[in-house]
């Protein structure tokens, strides 16, 4: 499997940086001065409760919504100006998966190779599909799959080409061990490939065996909370609050 | 340019097999064009010259209120599965997913016509036998405007609440050029006195689709993201 | 990033607009006066016919404010700044305004001269139709919270909006008028007449200043509330953090 989808980076690149990021909806702040550094090779816990600001914060890593003020650079490119430099990097799981219930699960995974430019490469889909446990159910219609089923494949359709930059949204919700275990090797060989993995979730227990880095936001505010198991400080540094240090 | 005509298939392809494997929505839109066929049929009717004199114009209106039905559908299956954060993530050119869209849609609006045309012809007393090529001609001119512009406003509408009304108060004041020089062109078909004037329509349409494809193609990256 | 607005830009206390408001009042006010004084009676309608006097001027004037939202629009586009949207929408309000009041006004001046509420002469429906577009445009923005995404959509909208005003004024026209129409021929009309119409054509376009710089100052009052917000919340943010 090739690990770098797209343009490489100098080795000492954060893969990404965030910088004052505020979200407001309407006269709701979601989040309030956030900033945030992963490095090459980083994986970051993001908890805190519902409606805290996680989602709001991947999808503005994930290029899906701007930020009403601050600076979002992966790999050191603008994710502002340059959202296709990130999304040609990038993996994302997101809550609701966006697999088309009308389509079976191959057709699912060669759409998503057409949309993303790829070669419609049926082995590579069948390796894929081997891969996320669904090898049995390709020619199904997705309308008949399990949440958990679903969610297996819109991991596969990450692996068909493998990102650099990893967001899960709750990615343990409704998977069982195996699925569990999934999830955490593909995040084990994004990072481990130089890529940057960034997991929100509740389920800390199930992302401690991977994290070295875990972040709390707190209405709309990060905190970084120090861990023990991992903790490895010069491949990831945090740093929280609105910039009143 | 050639991967960015890929892209196009593919969602016009998914689009279309969605459709097709579900087939609900195009029955209930095929089936509530013809209903309204009747229902005109019944509020205009039974003299048959009243039934001709307003065929043009009926068979366009039952066009238009059918097709806006299947506009904010194929938007409201990417947004149900939360395939439009999917969609837009795929870098690339995000006209490719208005040209993909507004292919799907154009098929479904001609094949809901192949349907309600010939139901017109009959319950209108329309002859349109020896008109058959350059009536389809008009239909298809017509109906490029037509979902040119309902494609590109219901990547706003499928997004809000009231989306069933919004769309048609956003989208018909805007086709008015187009329903007018639509009618008038089919009716000239229909009229053998007025036989010069159908070629001159449908030249106004050419112009028309192009500027309305051109300005929502244009306009529709602006549109589609978040 | 995108500073929308800072405290300093939003105005204390436009003391330019009240001048400007009461100015306008006397010069609409002086206008009419001099419509009425001035203009004879006309042959066939009386007095009736001075309501061209604001008909026109009102149709003129909306015509002025939808171009001016599809400049103020792709404006946007080109600085991707709030402003613009805020200007765009305040044109399109008052564009309407006037579209509004000339279709009213040509309704009467219809059952004035013809005996009819309506007609379906080609301008006056055209304006009927652009009145409808523009509707269109406001109810979309009413719909939408988030104001960049509102800016963005109600941009397009504005300009495409615009790009259909010529196309449906032709289309109508060729409608009513079929293919071959002849060249219309030019009223004649006293010079009395064009005079006044000029002048209430001036008094119009200061009444669409006026709506538009004091709806657009509204906007900038709703935004500084906003911005206030956000002050207290970054407040909250760094006890917190």
């Amino acid at each position: 499997m090739k690990h770098q989808a797209a343009g490489t980076a100098a080795a000492g690149t954060p893969a990404i940086e965030v910088e004052g990021v505020t979200r407001r909806f309407g006269s709701r702040w979601v989040l309030r001065g956030v900033d945030l550094r992963v490095d090459q090779g980083g994986v970051l816990a993001l908890t805190g409760r519902n409606g805290s600001g996680k989602t709001t914060l991947l999808r503005i890593l994930a290029t899906l919504l701007q930020p009403s003020r601050g600076t979002v650079r992966i790999f050191g490119e603008d994710a502002l100006t340059h959202p296709d430099a990130v999304r040609e990097r990038l993996g994302f799981l997101a809550h609701n998966p966006g697999i088309y219930d009308d389509l079976n699960a191959d057709e699912n995974l060669a759409f998503a190779q057409r949309m993303s430019r790829q070669s419609a490469d049926p082995a590579r889909r069948a390796e894929v599909l081997a891969r996320v446990g669904l090898v049995d159910a390709g020619r199904e219609r997705v309308r008949g799959f399990s949440t958990g089923m679903r969610r297996r494949l819109a991991l596969g359709r990450i692996l068909l080409r493998p990102p650099t930059l990893l967001l899960l949204d709750e990615p343990y919700a409704s998977f069982d061990a195996d699925g569990i275990a999934l999830v955490n090797e593909v995040a084990r060989s994004v990072a481990d490939a130089g890529g940057a993995v960034v997991i929100a979730t509740h389920d800390l227990d199930r992302a401690a065996g991977i994290m070295d880095t875990r972040a709390e936001i707190d209405d709309g505010v990060l905190v970084a909370v120090p861990i023990t198991a991992r903790a490895d400080a010069h491949r990831t540094v945090l740093l929280a609050g609105s910039g009143g240090v | 340019m050639n991967a960015e005509m890929h892209r196009v298939f593919a969602i016009a392809w998914k689009d279309v097999t969605a459709e097709r494997r579900s087939k609900a929505n195009f029955n209930a839109v095929a089936f509530f064009a013809g209903l309204m066929l009747i229902m005109f049929g019944m509020a205009i009717g039974p003299d048959n010259a009243a039934l001709a004199s307003v065929s043009a114009g009926v068979l366009w209106l039952a066009i238009l209120l059918s097709g806006v039905l299947s506009f904010n559908r194929s938007y409201e299956r990417e947004i149900e599965a939360g395939a439009l954060d999917a969609l837009l993530l795929y870098p690339g050119d995000r006209r490719s997913i208005f040209i993909g869209k507004f292919l799907a849609n154009l098929l479904f609006v001609v094949l809901v016509e192949v349907i309600i045309v010939p139901m017109a012809a009959i319950l209108f007393k329309m002859s349109i036998a020896p008109i058959f090529l350059p009536l389809a001609g008009i239909l298809f001119l017509g109906t490029v405007g037509f979902v040119a512009l309902g494609t590109f406003y219901a990547a706003m509408s499928s997004r809000l609440r009231a989306r069933e009304v919004l769309l048609p108060l956003l989208l018909f004041p805007m086709l008015i050029p187009l329903l007018l020089a639509s009618v008038r062109a089919t009716a000239a078909l229909l009229d053998p006195s007025l036989a010069g004037e159908a070629a001159e329509w449908a030249k106004i349409l050419v112009i028309f689709d192009v500027i309305f494809l051109a300005a929502t193609f244009v306009a529709f990256e602006h549109v589609i993201e978040g | 990033m995108k500073e929308l607005y800072s405290a300093a830009s939003v105005p204390p206390r436009p003391t330019y607009l009240t001048w400007f408001g009461w100015f306008t009042l006397l010069f609409l006010i002086a206008a009419e006066v001099v419509g009425y004084m001035t203009s004879p009676a006309d042959a066939g309608m009386g007095h009736l016919q001075k309501i061209m006097y604001v008909h026109v001027p009102a149709a003129w004037a909306g015509m002025l404010a939808f171009f001016a939202a599809f400049i103020l629009s792709i404006m946007y586009f080109v600085r991707r700044s709030l402003r613009f949207d805020l200007l765009a929408a305040a044109a399109v309000e008052a564009g309407v305004l006037m579209t509004g009041l000339a279709l009213v006004l040509g309704s009467i001046w219809g059952r004035a001269t013809w005996g009819v509420w309506w007609t379906w002469e080609p301008r006056l429906t055209s304006t009927a139709i652009m009145f409808l577009m523009y509707v269109g445009y406001l109810t979309l923005r009413g719909f939408t919270d988030e104001d960049d995404r509102r800016a963005r959509w109600s941009a397009a909208v504005g300009v495409i909006a615009f790009l259909n005003v010529p196309i449906v004024f032709y289309s109508v026209r060729i409608w009513d008028r079929g293919l071959h129409q002849l060249p219309s021929t030019s009223e004649s009309m006293s010079p009395g007449y064009w005079n006044n119409l000029w002048l209430n054509g001036v008094a119009f376009l200061l009444v669409l200043g006026f709506f538009m710089a004091s709806r657009y100052h509204v906007a900038q009052l709703e935004r500084e509330v906003e911005l206030r917000r956000e002050e207290n919340a970054m407040r909250g943010s760094a006890r917190n953090g």
